[in-house]
């Protein structure tokens, strides 16, 4: 049986549909979640995707930390289960603390939408296994609010622990600390990226079919921990 | 007294475009002088007529620590107030 992989649906969520159709694609089962039910219906990984979650009021991903479903993400994603954050996905899980800094408004206060080059920087967490490090992959990026920043001790503990998951490469789009586009946890199991692998999976519709071994990995890893 | 302001703003060490962008606009509109512009956030809480003052402020700080600002990139303050303040 392929692995299930779920994908929240928050209110302003756009692109768990996007998202859904990557897992399909991968060759899993895409299982939609939904913000105000903390049942995880026995998924094996979880997709936050990304979008406009509550609005984007106070803080992009601020109100959707405290849904009922990020409070079982939380522990789940604690225990090792491998959960991804896209775009506003990334912004949840910085404010739920599963990463570390915080994703500010871009420095040249525009909206960003175009294909980005990146450097896959650390290709053995639970999302990035299918490449091979130093990789480069070209991925849509689409935000407003994408720059990431922590404190000076904080980015030279990610650099330091190999937790920089991908990098901007061919210009920096929102004005990131160290050019980063994607980091993970201590372990390996939390990934966040504010460029849109999901939607780079079919020549048809995106600049690549890079995204896919974003999506592929997480089944190396499932294959990997469940034998 | 039952209001609480709250004063969000970004940590002194984050850049803030926002306020760039208005401290460049100042000279198209004649103002001079101004050197620096940062841009935060005001929230006010009401509190049920009678909420004991120090539970408000315990209640307000908890919220603002946890909700209201990012401690990762802004500071905010607390005050009491029984006044609507002005506005406009």
């Amino acid at each position: 049986m392929s692995p299930r992989i779920g994908v929240v649906t928050f209110p302003g969520s756009l692109d768990d549909v996007d998202a859904m159709r990557a897992v399909r694609l991968a060759g899993a089962t895409p299982v939609p979640l939904w913000h105000d039910d903390s049942a995880l219906r026995g998924v094996n990984a979880v997709i936050l995707p990304g979008g406009f979650s509550y609005g984007d009021y106070l803080r992009c991903g601020a109100i959707a930390r405290f849904s009922a479903v990020m409070e079982t993400i939380v522990d789940a994603a604690r225990g090792g289960l491998p959960v991804l954050g896209i775009c506003n996905g990334f912004q949840i899980l910085c404010e739920s603390h599963l990463l570390p800094g915080a994703l500010t408004r871009n420095q040249q206060l525009h909206f960003r939408n175009r294909d980005q080059g990146l450097e896959i920087a650390n290709a053995e967490t639970a999302w990035t296994s299918s490449f091979n490090s130093g990789d480069r992959i070209v991925v849509p990026v689409k935000n407003g609010e994408g720059c990431f920043v922590a404190d000076e001790k904080t980015l030279d503990e990610l650099e330091s622990e190999n937790r920089v998951v991908a990098r901007y490469v061919d210009g920096n789009p929102n004005g990131s600390q160290r050019d980063i586009a994607g980091i993970t946890n201590a372990a390996g199991n939390v990934v966040g990226m504010m460029p849109h692998p999901e939607h780079a999976v079919e020549q048809l519709t995106g600049p690549s079919v890079d995204g896919l071994g974003i999506f592929t990995s997480v089944l190396t890893y499932l294959g990997a921990t469940t034998t | 007294m039952t209001r609480v302001v709250v004063d969000v703003m970004l940590k002194p060490e984050i850049l803030d475009p926002q306020g760039e962008a208005v401290v460049n606009a100042l000279p198209r509109l004649g103002a001079s002088g101004v050197s620096s512009v940062r841009i935060g956030k005001r929230i006010e809480l009401e509190f049920a007529e009678g909420t004991d003052e120090s539970a408000m402020q315990e209640q307000a700080t908890n919220i603002a620590d946890k909700l209201l600002a990012n401690p990762v990139i802004e500071d905010f303050t607390i005050r009491l107030t029984d006044q609507v303040e002005p506005t406009g």
